[in-house]
């Protein structure tokens, strides 16, 4: 029900075309007409325009206008911007709501009828809604000064540098024991031909020193509550087995260790670990940690020569895993990618054919401190005569990964550079468009035409071993069309790399549970804005950087992990954040003292009025999430903003 | 002075809103001393054609049990709404739909199949179906309809004040004369019965534990609940928090649960849903996986959280496309 004497403005936006090509405007803005308690209805072509947002702030103040409704686009893009012009006329933010007849109307359906028979029911459902909405002042809460960082690759660690730099505390949370992400595992960078340990280990270690960075490897965030300058982190530190203020990182105990046919993660597979172990000579920190599913102790009870061996008495098995609570202000999301699984493709021979690799097992057998100390062997220890590339495996595949990796062509050029150059291998770079689009990539491209490797334009349709003259003869055939000259290929080689797609770290869908994240469909994590907010996340002071947002290459995400640190600096700097006053309350006269609430409560603001037999919400603790809300059975509990009477009203709009 | 009148209608019910009457006790003395009763189809005989014949005003209230199927049960309220200045919606079916309501969960057609084609103790070999008008022997018969769902009272007339409960406590029952004969009625459209929820007066509210956290769902029919203890702390399914109170607590101090028969507690407007939204705040559960298995604990959702009132919750009923359905009213 609305007021008699209320007086409702209602602007409904043509967005250009955006919104008019699809939707009849003046149809909708004659609809709004017969809606109750309406006074005014305008169309305009750019209600986000300062002569559209004039309509409002004219009308509120020559009309005496009591509620306002704008039916054009997502609030995300301009709830701001129009209760802006609200207060500024004197009416009161929240007694605005916006009907987004855009990204959930026009854009997504071309029957002109219906969309706009559906943009009639939205804008109904927001007229209803503001009926019911009443007047609330602004929270202006203060920022935590310290950053969250999650993951420590490039981009990670780019972040957590600029931050600490700038005498901010970081927290850097790694799963792995070591920080580096996958550039540590690179041998050269293209386009450059840079060696990727020369320019990341100093930084590296510039992050295992710095007094601003709380290192956290080894550790997965479990849960995080609170919202923008305030949120609550709860880290899990997996149990290392080792004393870190004892450990000096000598590395006779993984010497000794007597399990010693892990394979190594590091090393992609291409060589073994032990139990105790340090993925790789530079590790940050440099310490080992006992991998618990393999080691002898924890299998199967016994051994412990470690502990024996190890000369500052570091180890202790008995070491659990810790869980950590830390407040922060703002969080930078770097958990990077993982590599697209190449044994799905079965017709390219991974995993069950010897000598086909992956790309990261080629950087780990390129890489001089690698299995083979940077020598181009094959299995059985050989140079090879022929070595082929195989771009696209898994990118730009409709049942794979529909997007293009961005990294591959030129990772693919960087690996022809290197196996001509060390080994002056014949090389195949089978490929389905070359793509150099960064800076020097083009040249590097040139370069490497220029060094005699062979391209050959073509998707390789598979990797064989079945010969079928002589000179295949226990040989790999790569069998594809060479759609430039219009006929098949067969050739044989002795090596195959598999230039590999970028996918979603694993965990990605975890974590965007735990921080709210929205995914796209290749499941990255989704930008606020792709094009202007980049490396903001929808919500607030959740920024997010490099390639857990889409496959990046290494400047692209040092550039965000510093963009994203920007971000937090300028929003922990500011040391205050405006946030909706959306608070829960418990109506004391409905409370029948169950306390359910208390105990849904995430940050403990409720508690229990024994005198009065009621639950009491305790306004300055409460983040207004409104789980109590949810989790209240006789309806005591109410969320500003979220009332009940406001939410049936508005999809009784909707039904109208 | 002639003593104020009073009528009592059953409509879709069991019978156990007049056992309430009945329950009263030596009160009903004070009641019959206090009013006539008008008409009582339970009791007396009484005839529509009675009742046609009230003046307005005659008959002050009407006490209506039993929720809405049948075109029959329609002329019969409508008729009383006529008559009377104030309607009472007596016991959980007029007021929310009741036992019977949970009908509703399925369609006309299926009742209808398994009460006349289906059911194992059926001989029915022509295939009879009820009708509304047939012809016997020469004589046209009149059947009520049968309507799509089952519907509390108020959705068929206007009601003025709603006594809850299955059946509503004698007390509340007295209370609610005495208001009318004292004229201290409350504000038309009020339940009578205390504005919380069934907690606030619930004698094993204080064994409540702090942290209260269901790992799996129990039911008394597979086992037997400690009567020291917070049923919904043991994992029993306890409308209480989400019911509204004043039914004396009759449940719980026979070591049941508590049902919901009063109905959703003042702030809230759909009980089930209120009542799984806390339930799923307390599931011990945080994946996916040790949800579905605490989720597979419950065993029907529907008849444990609408046992009373799924006509007039925000289910209401089970989808029809709505075809060959007799007109509602």
């Amino acid at each position: 029900m609305i007021a008699q004497d209320e007086k409702i403005g209602v602007y409904v936006c043509h967005c250009g075309t955006n919104i008019s090509g699809t939707v009849d405007v003046s149809a909708v803005a004659e609809y709004a007409r017969t809606l109750p308690g309406v006074a005014i209805v305008r169309e305009y072509k750019y209600m986000c325009s300062e002569p559209g947002q004039d309509l409002i702030r004219k009308d509120i103040e020559e009309l005496n206008l009591t509620r306002v409704v704008v039916s054009s686009c997502s609030p995300l893009m301009h709830e701001v911007t129009f209760r802006k012009a609200c207060n500024d006329a004197g009416l009161n933010g929240f007694l605005f709501q916006m009907s987004n007849i855009r990204e959930q109307c026009s854009w997504v359906h071309d029957d002109r009828e219906r969309a706009t028979a559906k943009a009639k029911q939205l804008l109904a459902a927001a007229v209803l809604r503001v009926g019911q909405q009443v007047a609330m002042e602004e929270r202006i809460v203060p920022v935590r000064p310290e950053t969250l960082v999650i993951g420590a690759g490039i981009a990670g660690i780019e972040a957590a540098v600029r931050l600490a730099d700038a005498g901010r505390k970081v927290y850097l949370v790694e799963r792995l024991p070591s920080i580096g992400g996958h550039m540590a595992q690179f041998d050269k960078t293209f386009p450059t031909l840079d060696c990727a340990a020369c320019i990341l280990t100093p930084k590296m270690v510039s992050v295992g020193q710095h007094p601003n960075i709380e290192l956290l490897t080894y550790s997965e965030v479990e849960a995080i509550t609170g919202y923008v300058g305030n949120f609550r982190v709860r880290v899990r530190r997996r149990a290392t087995s080792i004393d870190p203020t004892k450990c000096v990182g000598c590395g006779l105990c993984w010497e000794k260790c007597a399990v010693k046919k892990v394979p190594s993660e590091f090393d992609a597979g291409m060589s073994m670990r032990t139990a105790i172990y340090v993925p790789f000579a530079q590790a940050v920190p440099n310490k080992p940690v006992i991998d618990r599913e393999h080691c002898l102790h924890f299998t199967r009870g016994k051994c412990g020569i470690c502990q024996k061996t190890c000369p500052a008495d570091a180890i202790d098995f008995d070491i659990q895993d810790e869980i950590l609570d830390l407040e922060v202000g703002a969080i930078i999301v770097a958990t990077g990618f993982t590599l697209f699984d190449a044994g799905e493709l079965a017709r390219y021979g991974y995993g069950r054919l010897d000598n086909v690799l992956t790309a990261l097992q080629f950087e780990r057998l390129s890489h001089a401190s690698g299995p083979t100390g940077g020598e181009i062997l094959t299995k059985s220890g050989e140079r090879p005569g022929a070595v082929a590339i195989l771009h696209c495996i898994g990118s730009r595949d409709e049942n794979h990964l529909k997007y293009c990796s961005r990294v591959c062509c030129m990772y693919s050029l960087k690996f022809a550079h290197l196996v001509r150059e060390k080994t002056h291998a014949e090389v195949y770079n089978f490929y389905i468009d070359m793509r150099a689009f960064g800076k020097g990539y083009e040249e590097f491209y040139r370069r490497v035409m220029s060094e005699g490797v062979h391209f050959i334009r073509g998707k390789a349709a598979e990797v064989s071993t079945v010969a079928e003259t002589p000179e295949e003869e226990g040989k790999l055939i790569v069998v594809g069309e060479d759609t430039l000259l219009g006929v098949t290929r067969r050739i044989p080689v002795d090596m195959v790399i598999l230039a590999s797609g970028m996918r979603p770290a694993e965990g990605t869908e975890k974590l965007a549970r735990i921080l709210s994240l929205g995914c796209t469909r290749d499941g990255f994590y989704l930008e606020k804005h792709v094009k202007l907010a980049p490396v903001d996340s929808p919500s607030d002071g959740i920024f997010l950087a490099g390639a857990c947002t889409g496959p990046k290459d290494i400047p692209d995400a040092v550039a965000q992990g510093a963009a994203a640190a920007a971000g937090a600096l300028s929003l922990i700097d500011k040391g205050r954040v405006i946030i909706e006053p959306i608070t829960s309350e418990i109506n004391p006269e409905v409370c029948a003292g169950c306390q359910l609430c208390i105990m849904t409560c995430p940050y403990t603001a409720i508690h229990f009025d024994s005198e009065r037999n009621v639950s009491v919400i305790t306004e300055e603790l409460c983040k207004g999430c409104g789980t109590c809300v949810a989790g209240c059975p006789s309806g005591a509990a109410r969320q500003k903003s979220y009332e009940d009477s406001q939410i049936y009203a508005e999809i009784e709009g909707v039904l109208a | 002075m002639s003593k104020p009148k009073v009528a009592f209608y059953w409509c879709a019910s069991c019978g156990g809103c007049e056992e309430t009457v009945v329950d009263l006790a030596e009160d009903i003395l004070k009641v019959v001393d206090a009013v006539d009763i008008a008409l009582w189809p339970v009791a007396l005989d009484f005839k529509k054609k009675d009742v046609e014949a009230w003046a307005p005003g005659e008959v002050t209230v009407a006490f209506i049990n039993g929720s809405v199927r049948l075109s029959e049960q329609l002329e019969w309220v409508r008729l009383l709404r006529e008559k009377c200045p104030i309607v009472v919606a007596f016991g959980a079916c007029a007021h929310l739909g009741g036992i019977p309501g949970l009908a509703n969960a399925t369609t006309r057609e299926r009742i209808l199949e398994n009460k006349y084609f289906n059911a194992p103790t059926l001989d029915n070999p022509d295939g009879l179906q009820p009708l509304t008008a047939c012809t016997v022997y020469g004589c046209d018969l009149e059947l009520p309809e049968f309507w799509k769902d089952v519907k509390p009272l108020d959705e068929v007339i206007e009601v003025d004040y709603y006594l809850p409960g299955c059946p509503p406590p004698a007390k509340t029952v007295m209370s609610a004369v005495t208001a009318i004969l004292e004229g201290t009625l409350p504000p038309k459209g009020a339940v009578l019965s205390p504005a919380k929820a069934l907690c606030e007066a619930c004698p094993l509210n204080n064994t409540k534990p702090e942290t209260l956290s269901i790992s799996e769902f129990k039911r008394v029919a597979t086992s037997t609940p400690d009567p020291g203890q917070c049923f919904l702390a043991q994992g029993y399914i306890c409308m209480g928090p989400a019911t509204r109170a004043g039914c004396g607590e009759r449940c719980i101090r026979a070591n049941m649960p508590c049902r919901g028969c009063f109905g959703p507690a003042p702030g809230a407007r759909d009980i089930g849903g209120k009542m799984l939204g806390a339930l799923g705040s307390l599931g011990a559960a945080d994946t996916e996986e040790t949800s579905m298995v605490l989720a597979d604990t419950l065993v029907d959702l529907v008849g444990t959280l609408y046992r009373f009132n799924l006509p007039a919750s925000l289910l209401k009923r089970q989808y029809t496309s709505g075809t060959g359905v007799p007109p509602v009213m």
